[in-house]
């Protein structure tokens, strides 16, 4: 069984009257020790896709489709079982770790806190001595436990929240932009210890970020969305060096290669921004910024093709389905 | 040995130590802590000060109406009692009844802010118009309704502290209420439900010591209309018949026509007391709040 089955996830926002559909038919599975990336622009359904798991996102929204966490539907779950599935069974890595984190509150009654809601025998005495250990396991001194978000550094304060992602041994993580505003030193650690996470707990990572070059190193398998939609997915590395979809391909060419002059002198942009998704074009969403525009784009909404060696794209090039 | 417990201590100790340190560079929060150490060591004081006895209107021995002299400093009311005993006992009553109804105006104040700060729709909607609701009424007669109406067999003086607790708190609400609001949108907030925190995890855990300083602050400022509030119900007649309080005074002095009769005495040294201990509490409020706020200590 696979710890989280998203099948064709709908999300909509309430915005004013109207509706905002942010997330358009996604499905997702991760498995066991698996460590799956989730690409694309801001506002492409990311983050939407991660609140959705846990069920946080506002009242008001309307989500259909199915969140199978471990086998239970989150979407129809009662509130009091939702609760105790927060953070016991996925956890989540957020992203700017100085916000997530309380001014006022010492690091080790941070992390102490889910501990405590969770596990009925444990006191504050022993959920303190838990949260200095899981500080020493992310490579924090355990007395810093006693120290207040801002006496951190960047990349402590992040360590400090995978640490707390861990605090209930949860099997599935989901880091939402875990390494923005790191330098980039501090980014390969940050990613280095989930990977060691991952290894060695055999928990199924989520990793959400709008950096493709971060998400092939890390990724076993990489999805990456357009405009509330997976518009490509397959193996990290393979997505990352040889793209199908036009939008995977900017996104992937967004990077420039170290030691070659030709990515120096014409770094590689997408024009235009992504679609409103309240007016989203006919056909292909993506087609007004596509550079292999044909007369079928216009019309034809493209869906995922059937997968070919693991790999699946949504593009009328590359067989997507009508 | 070094325990997490005793660590605490030794920085909750350096805290306050720097907290002092900033405190006593204020001339104006000095000066009012030492006015209202002054009253408050007069309030204990009081039987050692001044016999009980002088309040007395059979036992009172003094002139009918003298002006202030060297045996009556104050000067002595319409019955021979002497003003400064009544000052003195008086300064009981209104930092008492001051005291304790700012303690159960900043708990209903703090309480229904975090409330219908944190809870949205329903319950939020029906707590944030009874603050309204309560903060549009005219103060003064709501509070002499609720004097009038209180049980006769509660004891007066517990009648005054509920009336002004329950008819002060609106302001700190509102207040409080701004400041949950802002504090919901941050992002510890959406991690404290992530983990799985009820509605009183994340109001106790991650609000309530946010929005502590404020309250601190607030209290202060609560304590001097608390007394104002005092002052006020028993110039109206309203207070504790038993109990002497310098509003108590005014009011004597008020239908012992001190106007007429020219003891100025009677009424000015009471009013006095009364403008120096709010004036104060103000003062202590205004320091504190520059020494705890970053942005206030850079401007000084």
């Amino acid at each position: 069984m696979s710890l989280l089955d998203i099948r064709d996830l709908h999300v909509t926002y309430r915005v004013g009257g109207g509706g905002l559909p942010a997330v358009r038919g996604v499905d997702l599975t991760v498995h066991e020790g698996q460590t799956v990336g989730l690409a694309g622009e801001s506002g492409c359904g990311k983050s939407t896709m991660a609140g959705a798991v846990l069920r946080l996102l506002p009242a008001g929204t309307t989500i259909t489709g199915e969140v199978r966490l471990a086998g239970d539907d989150v979407l129809t779950m009662s509130w009091g079982k939702l609760r105790a599935v927060r953070w016991s069974a996925a956890s989540i890595v957020f992203q700017g770790a100085m916000h997530a984190l309380n001014p006022v509150r010492r690091i080790g009654t941070q992390i102490a806190e889910p501990i405590l809601l969770h596990d009925a025998k444990a006191t504050p005495k022993t959920a303190l001595r838990r949260a200095g250990e899981l500080l020493e396991r992310v490579g924090v001194p355990a007395w810093r436990a006693q120290s207040y978000p801002h006496e951190l550094s960047g990349g402590q304060r992040q360590r400090a929240m995978i640490a707390m992602a861990l605090a209930c041994s949860p099997k599935l993580i989901i880091a939402d932009e875990p390494t923005t505003a790191l330098d980039v030193m501090v980014q390969a650690q940050v990613l280095a210890l989930l990977a060691e996470v991952v290894e060695e707990q055999r928990v199924g990572l989520l990793l959400i970020s709008h950096d493709l070059s971060v998400l092939s190193a890390s990724c076993d398998r990489i999805a990456v969305m357009y405009a509330g939609r997976v518009v490509e997915e397959g193996p990290g590395h393979e997505l990352f060096t040889a793209p199908r979809h036009p939008y995977a391909r900017a996104l992937a060419a967004a990077f420039p290669v170290i030691g070659d002059p030709v990515s120096r002198r014409a770094p590689k942009g997408l024009p235009g921004d992504p679609p409103d998704p309240r007016e989203l074009p006919p056909g292909c969403p993506f087609h007004p910024r596509c550079p292999d525009v044909v007369a079928d784009c216009r019309e034809v909404d493209v869906r995922l093709s059937a997968p070919d060696n693991g790999r699946r794209a949504a593009c009328v090039h590359t067989g997507g389905v009508r | 040995m070094k325990t997490a417990r005793s660590i605490a201590w030794a920085r909750r100790r350096v805290a306050l130590g720097a907290f002092w340190q900033g405190y006593r560079r204020d001339r104006e929060g000095l000066f009012g802590l030492v006015v209202l150490v002054v009253f408050a060591t007069v309030a204990i004081a009081a039987p050692l000060l001044a016999d009980a006895e002088g309040l007395s209107l059979t036992k009172a021995t003094g002139p009918r109406l003298a002006p202030p002299s060297l045996a009556y400093p104050f000067g002595t009311d319409e019955d021979g009692r002497s003003v400064l005993t009544e000052v003195i006992w008086g300064s009981r009553i209104s930092l008492l009844v001051g005291l304790a109804a700012t303690v159960i105006s900043m708990v209903i104040g703090t309480l229904v802010g975090i409330g219908s700060g944190h809870f949205r729709g329903f319950g939020g909607g029906v707590l944030g118009r009874l603050t309204e609701w309560f903060l549009v009424i005219p103060y003064l007669p709501l509070a002499i309704v609720l004097a009038t109406v209180f049980p006769p067999d509660v004891p007066r003086i517990i009648a005054v502290i509920i009336v002004i607790g329950v008819t002060s708190w609106s302001g700190t609400a509102r207040l409080i209420r701004a400041q949950t609001l802002s504090i919901e949108e941050r992002p510890y907030l959406e991690r404290a439900r992530a983990l799985g925190g009820g509605h009183w995890h994340q109001m106790s855990r991650h609000i309530l010591p946010n929005v502590m300083p404020l309250v601190l602050a607030n209290t202060t400022l609560t304590v001097s209309i608390a007394i104002l509030a005092e002052t006020t119900l028993s110039f109206l007649g309203l207070g504790d018949p038993l109990r002497m309080s310098w509003g108590k005074i005014l009011d004597n002095a008020y239908s012992g026509d001190v106007i007429t009769s020219g003891a100025w005495w009677w009424a000015l040294f009471p009013g006095l007391a009364v403008v120096l201990v709010v004036r104060a509490f103000n003062m202590c409020g205004r320091a504190i709040e520059r020494v705890l706020d970053p942005r206030l200590r850079e401007l000084a």
